[in-house]
Formats: structure tokens, sequence, C-alpha cells
């Protein structure tokens, strides 16, 4: 008997908002507690934009359907109401936020997080932060530096996972986080990722990614194809086994718009 | 022991309580201004002759000075200053009552955290302020030392040689229409000289003394740091200072002897009504160091910006200013950096912010004479955008006489990004939240150069004004 899953998406529609474009055109989906599940696709598919409009980006409109998060309809809400119920989206393309150091933001992150009147104990947050930070095997000094700004490809990923560890989300979306990455500091973000699960294995994790790599390093319960707006094909590890050894051009044949 | 750092410019321009009709001043001249009126000024004062001819000479220039037509809208100015009182004598005691301030007012003193008594005070109406007595054993360190801190009034009244050496040797009468009319009325302000060598590791604060003494619309600075000398004056508070006046117009001289450190910290809030135009400015001997950290936010208009006269070999100017433009309002604001001496370097970092219909301005000047050889200079200007209908604009002006000399200029304009805010929001923090951690993040440059409480409620109260700049 399977529990009731984390995350459910039903019949989700959604279009780039300004333009129109339907980009997904039913997407269906449960994630249950604790269970990593890989979403692969050619370029264009419509994985990232799921990502997004699970988190709220404003560049997209859901057309219909819903995401419900331990049952609520996420399309309700705001972005920073999204993120206070649970959700946590780790950016492909993580953005600069000049002067803001990246311990600050976190500070200000959790203290949104609190009612009114309620003041964070800036101990505990430094306990939490260095924890974190010890977990993750970072230098604390990487916490004094601006969020994005100046930081290399690796460390803005990385920075993603501190974000991450310390926001402790009930569901990680993993943008493409491995675009872009060499193998080490791919090996790096993985080794995170897995800490992290180590430490709260109730989190689960929804891996975006158009490579196969990634999940040499970070065991997916489940593995997802998309194309052309639609989930075509579901099953374990192996989909992405199969995926690396053929592409994804008989799938794009089959499923072409 | 709390500290009050909040009131540092307790009344900074709250002298003259127009609005409480059951508490009128003691002494008010009638509203324009004439001859009559700055002899009035003069004698009530009890001034010597010397200083009623220069005040009635400043009349005369300030009549025959145009308005200026650059800059902000000055348009209404005259209108404005022909209802204004240029002189008024308060009570002594304050005996407006706090039921007297409006409700807006109460509830920004509150959202800033500012303690009860405090607020009163900076709403001017209360006196009772429990650092006096930090207030006293400061002041006998600095009686110790030779630091002459008073009102401009006494400094005239018990330094009359060293005040008139100095006086209007910085900023002549001349200079400006509005350093005119400042000298011909002025009153309020401070009197401050640092003995040679003397080094002072506990900040100037014109609190401690505006405490006994109010400050005027019309305030009066004079500064001289002899040589090697050390010290630090901060005036001024993020807090909203309110008054019903709608003209504020400041002179600040400051003389920086060989060798001497100074650096002059002021933040002001005006109410939105504000005219503000203010003339500051030091002379930099040789090997001295002057730095300028301006903050200015709120009033309808201000024209305010720091120079630097380097006129010794070797000197160094520093300028670093906020502006904040709020819905409405108007920031013409920058630096002045005049190389006259060889090796003389100059900084100017100058950060502004626009939201809603606000504009602010950026307008400096960089001139290097002939023969200040070697002479560096270096501006940076970032203006930051918060809404679609948020203005600025960058005025440089650079003049460069001598072929040795290095002059940098960059300036860079950014928006607030939909990306950046998503970004932020997906972490949890709300829009305005989100805002005010952008624009925090691009004032912290300069914000890490104030002191602590400064920076601390500046950072509340980009957090308020935030709040408004989301639909």
């Amino acid at each position: 008997m399977k529990k009731s899953p984390i995350l459910a998406v039903r019949g989700l529609r959604a279009s780039v908002a300004e333009a129109g474009v339907e980009i997904l055109k039913g997407v269906e989906l449960e994630i249950g507690a604790g269970e990593i599940h890989a979403i692969m696709g050619p370029n264009g598919s419509g994985k990232s934009t799921l990502a997004k409009v699970i988190a709220g980006h404003p560049g997209y409109e859901a057309d219909g359907g819903h995401v419900r998060l331990r049952g609520e309809n996420l399309l309700d809400l705001e972005p920073d109401e999204r993120a206070q119920a649970g959700v946590f989206m780790a950016f492909q393309y993580p953005v600069e936020i000049p002067g803001v150091s990246i311990a600050n933001f976190l500070r200000s992150a959790l203290q949104a997080r609190l009612e009114d009147g309620e003041e964070l104990d800036l101990f505990d947050f430094q306990d939490l932060l260095t924890g974190c930070m010890g977990l993750l095997g970072m230098d604390p000094s990487f916490a004094q530096r601006a969020v994005n700004d100046g930081l290399s490809g690796g460390e803005k990923k990385q920075s993603e996972i501190l974000q991450m560890a310390v926001l402790k989300p009930a569901l990680a979306v993993l943008d493409e986080t491995d675009s872009g990455l060499d193998i080490d500091a791919l090996k790096v973000v993985a080794a995170g990722v897995n800490a992290l699960r180590e430490e709260n294995p109730e989190m689960s994790v929804l891996l975006i990614t158009h490579y196969q790599r990634i999940l040499d390093h970070v065991q997916p319960d489940a593995v997802h194809v998309m194309v052309n707006g639609r989930i075509v094909e579901s099953g374990g590890p192996e989909v992405a086994l199969e995926l690396e050894a053929q592409g994804y051009e008989e799938y794009r044949r089959t499923h072409a718009a | 022991m709390p500290t009050n750092e909040v009131i540092h410019g307790l009344g900074l321009d709250d002298y003259k309580f127009g609005f409480v009709t059951d508490s009128e001043p003691v002494f008010r001249a009638r509203p324009g201004l004439d001859a009559d009126i700055v002899r009035q000024i003069a004698a009530r004062k009890d001034e010597p002759e010397w200083m009623l001819k220069r005040r009635l000479r400043a009349l005369a220039i300030y009549e025959s000075k145009p308005m200026p037509k650059w800059g902000g809208d000055l348009s209404e100015l005259e209108e404005t200053l022909a209802q204004t009182y240029f002189y008024s004598k308060p009570h002594e005691q304050m005996e407006r009552s706090w039921e007297d301030v409006p409700e807006n007012i109460k509830l920004t003193f509150e959202r800033l955290g500012i303690p009860e008594a405090e607020r009163k005070i900076l709403a001017g109406v209360g006196a009772q302020y429990d650092s006096e007595m930090v207030y006293h054993s400061l002041k006998e360190e600095w009686e110790a030392k030779g630091v002459i801190f008073d009102s401009i009034e006494d400094g005239l009244r018990n330094h009359p040689e060293l005040f008139r050496r100095h006086f209007g040797t910085v900023i002549p009468a001349a200079d400006n229409k509005f350093a005119a009319l400042n000298s011909a009325v002025w009153s309020g302000g401070s009197f401050v000289y640092i003995p040679p060598g003397v080094h002072l590791e506990t900040p100037l604060q014109a609190y401690f003394r505006v405490n006994q003494e109010r400050l005027g619309q019309f305030e009066r600075t004079l500064i001289i740091a002899d040589e090697g000398s050390r010290a630090h004056y901060i005036e001024g508070c993020t807090a909203p200072v309110y008054s019903t006046d709608s003209f504020h117009s400041g002179v600040i001289e400051i003389v920086v002897n060989p060798r001497a450190y100074f650096r002059y910290t002021t933040i002001q809030n005006w109410s939105n009504n504000m005219y503000n135009l203010v003339t500051q400015r030091a002379l930099v001997h040789e090997g001295a160091h002057m730095e300028w950290l301006d903050g200015n936010l709120g009033s309808k208009l201000t024209m305010k910006y720091p120079s630097c006269y380097l006129m010794g070999e070797g000197a160094h100017g520093e300028i670093l200013s906020i502006a904040y433009a709020g819905d409405g309002q108007h920031q013409d604001t920058g630096g002045k950096v005049i190389h006259v001496a060889p090796r003389t370097t100059s900084s100017i970092v100058s950060k502004s912010i626009s939201k809603g219909t606000g504009r602010a301005s950026y307008r400096g000047l960089c001139k290097v004479y002939d023969g200040a050889e070697r002479a560096r200079s270096n501006v940076e200007c970032d203006a930051l955008l918060i809404n679609e209908t948020s203005r600025t604009d960058t005025f440089p002006y650079i003049e460069i006489d001598e072929r040795s000399a290095t002059v940098g200029h960059e300036a860079t304009v950014s928006k607030v990004g939909d990306e950046q805010l998503f970004y932020l929001m997906s972490r949890g923090l709300d829009e305005a939240e989100a805002m005010a951690l952008i624009v925090r993040g691009f004032i912290e440059p300069i914000a890490k150069e104030l002191p602590l409480e400064y920076a601390v409620e500046l950072n509340r109260l980009i957090e308020l004004e935030m709040e408004g700049s989301v639909g």
C-alpha cells in the first residue's frame, strides 16, 4: 500500500506568461516522502518549466491542473508562500545579489518564516549554519561571501545546496543543477545532496537533468522521461541507462508535437 | 545603559513649531526677509558689529543673485521664502504635547523601534535625556584636551578671534545664493576646534549639544581641525525629522590643517515638503585627509554636494554618499573635488535609489588645476531604480588642466530585476523583504562605513520604505 504522496502533480498545463505559448501539456507526477525522482528530457521538453512552475516563477502561467504539496495546491500561493510551505528550488542559474552575504540572506529567509514579532536567535542561527557547512564540508568563510556575486559556477551550485541544507525543505527541486559543472564540481554537489538526504531522510527530491551522469552519484528511486510537455515514460534507474544508450531520438519521434 | 544614538540629529530643524497654535515662540519676526529682520537677528544674539556688517553684506549678495536654474525645480521656492519666518527664538521649555504629533510620524517612530522617551525628543515634545551623564564625562575629556565643541553662537562669543579668522573663509557669502542667504540669517549650528595633535576616539555627536540648544533651519557650522589632529563629527539621524518648516539651508565649513584627519558624517531624513539646500565644503591642507559621509533621505528637493578643496600637497578627499528618492522627491546630490596641489588624491562614491516617482540625480565636479601634478581622482556613481516610474540622471563635470593627472569615472544604473525578486522570494522572503534586501546590498559598501546604530536604523528604514513599493 503506497503512502499518500508529498507532491502530486495532476493534469498540469502551463504556458509562458507573455507569449502564451503552451509548454506543459498535462503533466502527471507523484513523489512520496523521502523519494528521489529524476526527470530527464531533451532541450525544450519542458522539464525546467515544470521546476519553475512548481516554485512559482512569474514568467509562467499555470493554465490547468494542480500541484499539491502535502495536499495544499501550490498554484494558489505566491513564491514565498510556497517556500514556506516546504518547496525549495535549486536554480540552474542562481541570481546574483551584490552586497548581501550568504549568511545574511539565510538569516533573512529564516526570519521570514517566523511569526510577526518573533526574532530569530542569532546564536541558534550561527549553530545551524556552522552545522550545515560542516555537513557539506564547506569552509565557514564561504557564508560571508556575497550571494552568487563573484562566485564560480561550481560555488554557485554549492551555495544552492547550502541554502537547501539550512532551509530544510520537504521537497527539493534541483533544476539542472548539474549543468555546466565539471566532474569534480558535480561530485561535490552530489555528495552534498546525499549528505542532506542522510541527515533528513524524509526530504523528497525532484532532480531535473539533461544527462545521466549525475544519476551515477545520486541514486534515484524513479526516472521519468519528459518530451514535449508530457511525461512519456516512467520507471526505475534502468530508464536512465537506456536513455544514455539510445538518446532521446526515439522518444522525440513518437511524441512529436 | 540604553544608548540613545537615534537622536543624533535631534531637533535639526524643529525649532520653530509653527503648527502649535497655543505655543507661540517667544520671539518671532514677520515672514519674509529684509535688512530690518537681519538687524533684529543680530541684535537678539547680541553680536559684534563686524558680524552684523557681514550679515547685511550677505543679504545684499543674496538679493542680487538670481535663483539657480540648474539642479532641481526651484520655481515655487520664491513663494515659500516669502512665507518663511527667518528668525524665531524658541521657548526655553518645549511645550508641545505628544498628542499634537501626527499619527503617521508616531507610527514611523514605533516601527523604527525607537524607545518611547526618545520618540518624544525626536518629535520635539520632551527634553529629558538620560545620557546626560555620558555627555558630561565626554565634555570633561574634551575640555582637558583643549577641544572646543560649542554652539556656533557660543563660539562667536567665547572665541572671537579664532572664529573671525575662519568664519566665511571656506564658503564666502558670495559662493552661491543660498550660502549668501545663510550668511545673512544663520542661527544655530556647531563650532568645533580640535587642537594640534589631539586624537579623539569618541565621535563628536551633534545631539549631545543640540540637546541643550536646538539647531535652526539656517544652521551654520564651523569646524577647525588643527595640525595632526584626528576626529569624527556626526550629526543627523535616520528617523524622520518632524517639522512644519519647508526650507532648510545650512552651511558647513571645515578647515583641515596639515596632516589632520577629519570625518563628517551626516544622515538626514526630512519631511517631504522640505527644500533642503546645503553648502558644505572642506579646505584640506598638506597631507591632510577629509571624508564626507553623507546620507540624504526625504525632502521635496535636496541639492547638496559636499566638497573637498585639496589645497596642499598630498591632501586627500573622500566623499561617500547615499541618496534615497521616494515618491515625488528629487535628490540632486553628489560631490565636488578640486585638486589645487600636486599629488592630491580623491574619491567619490555615490549610490542612489529611486522609488516610485522619485528622482535621484548625481551631480559631481572633478577639477584639476594646472600644476596639481600627478593628482588622482576616481568617481563611481551607481543608481538603483525600484519601479518603472523611477528616474535617475548623472551629471559628471570633469575639468582637467593638468596633463599628469589621472581621473576615472564610472557610472552604473541597475533595476531591481524580476529574477532577483523571484530568487529571494523562492527562499521565503516576501516581495517587500526581497526588495529591501536588494537595496541593502546595494548600499552596503557605504552603509558599512556608518556607525553601527545608523546602519541598523538605515536598514530598518529601507524595510519600511520598501513595504510601500510593491503592489
